[in-house]
């Protein structure tokens, strides 16, 4: 690293905070000059500006030229009209990757929040609980990067009949002797699920802390109140607990709908989008930074965008709610 | 250990100093300041050109500061594009690199370095693969030769094949009796992470040249003749005798996917030995030595130019190379990238058999082993025949010809629908669009 490259990390940990208490100063020292119901009325501004200003810079200016690139050619020169959607949504190769991501949200999200919410239960009642939701914890605290080259080896294949040194296969080979072993990031009807185990695997932890802690929340004497009418332990769970866990449920199930969506790390590391596993965060990588395709790139990136502001309306609703 | 390479330092610190007081402008006395640097390089090749950066700071005071990064292609189109590059780029191919110099990205090197030694030192062909439109904007760091098959000279011996095969029938019918004795003849892996499938297209390469020469070669690569064409069907096919039989290649082809081409030649080495032949460029003897440290070159593993399919156009020569060139000319990128081209700077790869240096003033004699100096022998003295197709390709292309690799290994039997698929592809990557 260079003295430079140091001095300007220096200059934006002390300048900035320096650079922001200076404007606030100014600001108030400025709002005393005028009079009682301007500076009423003023000072909520003032104070927002800079966060405004710079989420319009960096936010809301990108996302508009963003959107404007995608009616643009390659080279954002020439305006192609509909061109870069028409190319995603009718191209075999494209709609392999808009399959593939509506694989992901559909099996991801469903068999994370059901599994997240089945460990939570079971571990509830037991002395060992802590333990159990720290080993499930776990995989969140490791890169999705990391996790990658990790299953990449769980998932190594050797031809049947010498030794196995991926995991997957040794066990399988191990608990029934005529398993033949399997590539599985490689054979096109296997590979996809290889993929989206490894993100299961890495949310589920999530998905269950938060649910485990909506569960705690419910009250001992509702639940004792029901079992005391003559409700089975079944009838608790569906009819009892599962209702009052909904907004609980929604937040992680729209949580994990967001990063799915985005999905990428996994992919880029593990096939790069090779034999039909591309996402649209991967093809939109590679439109963008290989192809230096601006106009695909950007139209990617719209898509992604509109698919998940319907959830993020969803979401901040509820935050609102649940302010109030 | 240590006090080899002291000596070895040492050696190139007064090489360089020759060099420097030998050029115009009065380049031997300090210069200082620094050069940033962006390439591929890591691990053990990172060691190599750290060595080889170090007298040349001592002698000239230049700082040179280096980034690695796999992602060659991504980070540095992104950092010309935004304005921002560094002042000295490995090119991650010269298709790329003709993108860039057309779009006036990079500095012609013919105002830098000094032409007249660059003419003495190497061979045309090697200043044209760095040149675009007549200018001269790439130079090799190092080099490897493509298309040789490894092979253990004892396993062979005892499998009563000898070497090297005169044509591919012969080399198929010896593949064919190993094959009927049980075991395969042959180890394929393609798999390297984010560039998977690349070692399929040398495979295609290697085949293409031997069955239609340089100039449909050239075609091909430009993208002038169609992945449907009958030529290029035939090269698939041709390869499909070896890596789509189950008979013909170790673990069939979900091995060839899942296995890196930098291991898939460790069935040859075991006892009894799984495989025979195995097919990869000169780099991949260091590979070798780092994983079966006791094997001795030429006696434990050699290998042979990949032998003719149409006699025509015998042994065409493939080669590869980490190119290099300029974006900012200042004065510390010019006297640094004249280092590179210099013989004193080559040595080091070469001393640490980490490449063949194109440069005709770097001795024979210095190639650590028999195998790399065989290997600098053929490289130097033939008219360079060609530069790996793939990386001539634009980006798009290039990865469309991996990916079909793989695609291809996976469903051998959808050969024509993936080639349809390249097709597709070659409309929409040569257009510029």
């Amino acid at each position: 690293m260079s003295v430079s490259t140091v001095l300007w990390a220096l200059v934006a940990v002390v300048g900035v905070p320096l650079a922001l208490s200076a404007y606030l100063f100014a600001v108030e020292g400025a709002l005393k000059l005028a009079g009682g119901r301007a500076r009423a009325r003023l000072r909520p501004w003032l104070w927002l500006a800079p966060a405004a200003i710079l989420l319009v810079v960096f936010l809301i200016y990108p996302a508009v030229n963003t959107a404007v690139l995608s009616f643009f050619n390659a080279t954002s020169t020439q305006p192609v009209g509909f061109a870069n959607y028409r190319y995603i949504f009718t191209d075999p190769a494209m709609l392999v990757v808009l399959r593939n991501n509506l694989v992901w949200l559909v099996v991801f999200t469903l068999v994370t929040v059901t599994v997240g919410l089945l460990i939570a239960v079971l571990s509830d009642r037991v002395r060992y609980e802590g333990a159990v939701k720290a080993v499930v914890f776990l995989p969140m605290a490791i890169s999705f990067v990391a996790a990658g080259v990790i299953w990449k080896f769980m998932y190594q294949f050797q031809p049947a009949g010498t030794t196995q040194v991926g995991t997957i296969n040794a066990i399988l080979t191990a608990i029934s002797p005529g398993f033949k072993p399997q590539a599985w990031l490689f054979n096109k009807s296997q590979n996809n699920w290889a993929l989206i185990i490894v993100g299961i695997w890495m949310w589920v932890g999530f998905a269950m802390v938060i649910l485990s802690a909506g569960l705690k929340g419910i009250s001992e004497s509702v639940l004792e109140a029901a079992r005391i009418d003559g409700a089975r332990e079944g009838q608790v769970f569906f009819r009892i607990i599962l209702p009052l866990m909904r907004s609980t449920l929604t937040v992680v199930a729209t949580t994990l709908v967001i990063s799915v969506l985005k999905i990428f790390d996994v992919v880029y590391v593990m096939t790069n989008g090779a034999l039909d596993t591309e996402v649209i965060a991967n093809r939109m990588y590679k439109e963008m930074f290989n192809y230096q395709n601006f106009g695909r790139a950007s139209a990617f990136a719209v898509i992604l965008l509109v698919a998940i502001i319907p959830v993020m309306i969803l979401n901040i609703k509820r935050f609102g709610r649940s302010g109030s | 250990m240590k006090r080899a390479a002291a000596i070895l330092v040492l050696l190139a610190a007064s090489g360089v100093l020759v060099f420097a007081s030998g050029t115009k402008e009065g380049a031997g006395a300090k210069v200082g300041g620094s050069v940033s640097v962006l390439a591929v390089w890591g691990g053990g090749e990172l060691d190599i050109f750290n060595s080889m950066v170090k007298p040349f700071s001592d002698a000239t005071g230049i700082k040179v500061e280096f980034e690695g990064t796999r992602d060659l292609d991504a980070v540095l189109t992104t950092r010309v594009a935004a304005g921002n590059p560094p002042d000295i780029g490995a090119l991650p191919g010269p298709g790329k690199m003709a993108e860039f110099a057309r779009q006036g990205k990079m500095i012609d090197l013919s105002g830098v370095l000094d032409m007249a030694a660059m003419k003495k030192n190497y061979a045309q062909g090697w200043m044209d693969l760095g040149s675009v439109d007549g200018k001269l904007v790439g130079v090799f760091a190092k080099a490897s030769l493509k298309g040789l098959v490894w092979y253990d000279p004892k396993n062979l011996a005892a499998a009563g094949v000898s070497v090297p095969p005169k044509t591919f029938n012969d080399l198929m019918s010896s593949s064919q009796a190993i094959a009927a004795k049980g075991t395969t003849p042959w180890s394929v892996g393609v798999e390297s992470g984010a560039a998977s499938g690349w070692a399929g297209t040398d495979w295609l390469e290697v085949i293409f040249l031997r069955m239609y020469g340089p100039d449909k070669y050239r075609q091909w690569y430009e993208g002038k003749l169609a992945w449907t064409s009958p030529e290029v069907k035939a090269a698939w096919q041709t390869w499909g005798r070896i890596v789509a039989d189950p008979k013909m290649t170790y673990g069939g082809t979900q091995y060839e996917l899942s296995t890196n081409f930098g291991s898939a030649f460790t069935p040859l080495f075991q006892n009894p030995p799984q495989a025979y032949y195995f097919l990869q460029a000169t780099f991949i003897q260091s590979f070798i030595q780092k994983q079966f440290p006791d094997l001795k070159p030429v006696d434990d593993f050699n290998f042979f130019s990949f032998p003719p399919i149409d006699p025509k156009y015998g042994k065409g020569v493939e080669i590869a190379g980490d190119l290099v060139g300029m974006f900012k000319n200042t004065p510390q990128a010019a006297t640094f990238i004249k280092y590179i081209t210099t013989s004193d700077a080559q040595d080091f790869w070469v001393k640490a058999a980490d490449g063949i240096s194109p440069n005709r003033a770097v001795p024979i004699a210095d190639y650590p082993d028999a195998l790399s100096k065989n290997a600098a022998q053929i490289l130097t003295s033939a008219d360079i025949a060609v530069f790996d197709a793939s990386d001539n390709m634009p980006s798009k292309m290039n990865a469309a010809f991996w990916s079909a690799i793989l695609s291809y290994l996976a469903n051998p039997d959808q050969l024509d629908s993936i080639l349809a698929g390249l097709d597709k592809v070659r409309a929409d990557a040569y257009s510029g669009s």
